[in-house]
This record gives structure tokens, C-alpha cells and sequence, in this order.
């Protein structure tokens, strides 16, 4: 089915034409022109804007802010975004990474979403017109929202790591995925951790209770024991043909303590 | 539906017409230009049959809405050969039997361009990762990596 398409060069003129029913955002369409596509009738129109804001990428110091149409492939060949690179590559092939926007992983439902899971451990912000968002309150409320994203906020974490579990080498869906970013006090004992995970709900999820575990601890197979047992607590993890719930459960603390240890 | 006008340039020639609005790419390639090289495999992003390069890099034209594409410089299989000399890229795949339905194969040759285009001398790695997201049900894919080595070779060698 065709979709009318509207192109605006503002994002205020964007947001008020998202306000009729049936309409929704373009960012790179690898998801809506996908359900488009396959006979989803509930899309009738898409909007976008072409505001060049959208599509920047600036660091400033440790600082950094991303647009919300800067794509995969974009991200991982940014000199200054390294650590970022492998949740960039994690998604799709090379063809969807030249598509697949930012804004749009934020949407994306489960088993799709590895680059949301990066930024809700870097504890992003998300920019609207209206303002900024945490990115918990945002993920919690997205399937309600009508406003475009315009960007991502987040502070460059120096202990930044990221995993994403599938079963076809090098591109495959997710099993899970896992990003955390840790800080360690003398000692090597563990002062902050956020621990989020992809699959494990129908959207990116923090792994609070294995979070409190780590505190103080070390990262040894000892000091980490505590947080694997919790890692599930607060999951319910999705069923899809990669992996059944209950397999996605039994791997996670597997996976957990090996990025933990690595 | 309205129709909206769209212009680019398809493998070196301009092009201009009129679409419906949300026309995809594939289908205004395929059914209004004519170019049938793309193929619509699964018009889900997941077969990679139906890939071309918009501008130097490797998109869905499935996914690909034509009027976002106002400007751009598409290529297309159909366009690799020159004055009715095929392609390396071509001639490597016909050379190495790394085809056998054939309906992947377009889509193979443009990531494997690509690739070529920005790493002239790619490991297999390389082939791998930059042909992963094109499926295809008949070769076992080692054919296929065997060809775009081939042809990075045979580039090489032309370039000495
Ligand atoms: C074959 C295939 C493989 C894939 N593999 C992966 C994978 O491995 N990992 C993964 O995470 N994802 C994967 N995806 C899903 C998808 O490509 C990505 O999640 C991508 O980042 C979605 O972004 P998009 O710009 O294409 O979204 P779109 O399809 O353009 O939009 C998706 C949804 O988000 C909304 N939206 C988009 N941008 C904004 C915005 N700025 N403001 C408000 N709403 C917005 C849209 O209205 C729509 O509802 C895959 C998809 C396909 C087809
Ligand atoms: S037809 Fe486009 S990816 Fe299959
Ligand atoms: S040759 Fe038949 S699908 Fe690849």
C-alpha cells in the first residue's frame, strides 16, 4: 500500500502535522515502510523533516549530542564514538545501518532495540521540542508519545561495554543484549553500575537489583556471583523464533558474567 | 493519491516522473523506469535482493521511499556494464558459478561494490560481513565470498 509522505523543513511544522490520526514519523523506515509493506493499515500517512539539526553529531568535552535521524553507519564511523561503534554494528546488516536511524531505535520493540540498550546504560536524555526527557521515563511512556525526538544527550562513559547475543554470525537478531556502564572506587571495588538489557521486556530494561549486587564488590567470579542470581529478578523476557523466554532467562547470567569479567 | 514529482539520476542518465506519494523505490524502479535488476525478494529489509546504492551507499530500496531520494545518485546493477563489457564484479560471479537462481545476485553485486569501492583489497571477513545482510537460497554463499575475492584480484591486478 502507498503511504502519502509530507516533508517539512521544520520539526515544529513535522509535529503538527503527526497530530492526525493514522500518521506517523519517517525516520529510516526500516520498521514502518517494513509494516507498510506487509499490509499494516493502521499507517496511512508519514511525515518527516528535513531540519539539518537532526542528522548532526557534536562532542563537546565528554559531552556529546546526536541527532535524531543520524544513522548506525553514521555512528560507527565517527572518530570520537568508539566505544559506541560495536552497539552501532550490532544493528542490522550493512544495509539497514545506512538506514536505521536513532530516533527510530528508541521505537523499536523487542528483539529489535540494541542501540536504545546502549543509551539507557550511558543514562541518555532525549530532546523534543518541549524539552528533555530521561530516557527510563521516555521508554516507559514511548508508545504514547506523539512528539519527534529530535536528539539524544549522553556523557562519554570511559567504562563503557556492550554485548549483543545472536545466533547468526556476524548479523543476526538478538538473544539478548547487554549494556553497562561501570565505576570503580580504590581497590577495584565496583562505586556506581547501570546494567541495561535488551529482549528481557518488550523494551530496553535496567537490571537494578543485579546493579545493587555489584556495589562494592570486585570484578572477580566471586565478587560478580551475587549480581548473576539477580540479573533476572524484575524480567519477563520475549518468545520469538530466535529464542524462547525461558532460554533468554537461562543465558542472560552466562552472558552477564562474561562482559562483567572481560 | 496524490502524485508527487520525483528526479534523479539512475545509473549516469537523469530521470523525472511522477509518483504516487509513497511510492517505494523498488516499485518506481521496477514498474514505472523499468530497471528490473533490483528484485523484490521480501519487501521486509531481511533478502537484501532488492539493494542498490544511493549516493555511495548500500540501501533497501524496498524500504526506501522514491521521493526521499530527490537528487540522488542511484545505481543499479543494470548499470555496471560498460559499452556491453560486464562488470569485474560480474564477470566474477559468471567465472565462479556463483550464481545458480540468480535472484540474489543483483543485490550480492551492488554490497559487493560497495565494498569493493571503499576496501579495493578486502579480507574474507570483509566479503562476510559486508554480504551479510543479503540472503540466498541456492549457493551456500562461499561461491559468492570466492567471487568478490576474485574480483578484488582482478581489480588489483588491472590497478598494477
Ligand atoms: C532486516 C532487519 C534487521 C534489523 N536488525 C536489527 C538489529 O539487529 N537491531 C536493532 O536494534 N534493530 C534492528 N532492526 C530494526 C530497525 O532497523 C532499527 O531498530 C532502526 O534503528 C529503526 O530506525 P528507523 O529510523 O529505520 O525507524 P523507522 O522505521 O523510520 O521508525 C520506527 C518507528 O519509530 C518512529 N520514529 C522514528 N524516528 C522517530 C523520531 N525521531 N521521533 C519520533 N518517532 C520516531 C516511527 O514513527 C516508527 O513508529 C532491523 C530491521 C530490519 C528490517
Ligand atoms: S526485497 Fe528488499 S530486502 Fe528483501
Ligand atoms: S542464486 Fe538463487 S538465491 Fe542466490
Amino acid at each position: 500500500m502507498a503511504l502519502a509522505l509530507q516533508t517539512f523543513a521544520t520539526v515544529k511544522d513535522a509535529n503538527a502535522a503527526l497530530k492526525l490520526a493514522g500518521t506517523r514519523y519517517l525516520g529510516g523506515g526500516t520498521l514502518v515502510v517494513r509494516a507498510a509493506n506487509e499490509g499494516d493499515v493502521s499507517v496511512s500517512g508519514l511525515v518527516r523533516s528535513t531540519d539539518p539539526a537532526l542528522s548532526a553529531i557534536e562532542v563537546r568535552g565528554g559531552k556529546v549530542r546526536v541527532g535524531a535521524s543520524v544513522t548506525m553507519a553514521e555512528i560507527a564511523r565517527h572518530p570520537e564514538l568508539g566505544a559506541l561503534a560495536k552497539a552501532a554494528r550490532a544493528v542490522g546488516g550493512p544495509a539497514i545501518r545506512n538506514m536505521a536511524t536513532v530516533g527510530g531505535n528508541l521505537f523499536a520493540p523487542a528483539p529489535y532495540g540494541d542501540f536504545a540498550v546502549a543509551l539507557l546504560a550511558l543514562d541518555a536524555t532525549f530532546g523534543t521540542d518541549d524539552g528533555e526527557t530521561p530516557i527510563e521515563t521516555f521508554l516507559a511512556g514511548r508508545d504514547d508519545g506523539r512528539a519527534i525526538v529530535t536528539s539524544v544527550s549522553f556523557t562519554k562513559a570511559g567504562s563503557f561495554r556492550f554485548l549483543k547475543v545472536s545466533r547468526v554470525k556476524p548479523k543476526g537478531v538478538s538473544v539478548l543484549s547487554i549494556a553497562i556502564v561501570l565505576e570503580q572506587a580504590g581497590g577495584g571495588t565496583v562505586s556506581s553500575a547501570r546494567i541495561a538489557l535488551g529482549c528481557m521486556a518488550d523494551r530496553p530494561m535496567r537490571a537494578k537489583a543485579a546493579e545493587k549486587a555489584l556495589l562494592g564488590r570486585t570484578l572477580d567470579p566471586d565478587g560478580i556471583a551475587p549480581a548473576l542470581a539477580a540479573a533476572g529478578d524484575g524480567t519477563s523476557p520475549i518468545t520469538d523464533p530466535i529464542a524462547s523466554a525461558w532460554y533468554r532467562a537461562e543465558v542472560l547470567p552466562v552472558h552477564l558474567g562474561r562482559l562483567l569479567l572481560s | 493519491m496524490a502524485k508527487v514529482p520525483v528526479q534523479f539520476t539512475l545509473n549516469g542518465s537523469e530521470k523525472a516522473e511522477f509518483i504516487d506519494s509513497g511510492t517505494t523505490l523498488l516499485n518506481a524502479l521496477r514498474d514505472k523506469i523499468g530497471d528490473t535488476s533490483p528484485k523484490g525478494g521480501c519487501h521486509q529489509g531481511t533478502c537484501g535482493a532488492c539493494s542498490v546504492i544511493i549516493d555511495g551507499e548500500l540501501r533497501l530500496s524496498c524500504l526506501t521511499l522514491a521521493e526521499t531520494c530527490n537528487g540522488a545518485m542511484i545505481t543499479t546493477t543494470s548499470g555496471l556494464a560498460e559499452g556491453g563489457v560486464l562488470h569485474p564484479l560480474q564477470r566474477a560471479f559468471l567465472d565462479t558459478f556463483a550464481t545458480q537462481c540468480g535472484f540474489c545476485t543483483p543485490g550480492m553485486i551492488m554490497a559487493a561494490k560497495v565494498l569493493l569501492d571503499h576496501t579495493p583489497n578486502p579480507s574474507r571477513e570483509d566479503v562476510v560481513e559486508a554480504l551479510s545482510g543479503n540472503i540466498c537460497r541456492c549457493t551456500g554463499y562461499e561461491p559468492i565470498i570466492q567471487a568478490v575475492l576474485a574480483a578484488a584480484r582482478a581489480n588489483s591486478q588491472n590497478a598494477a
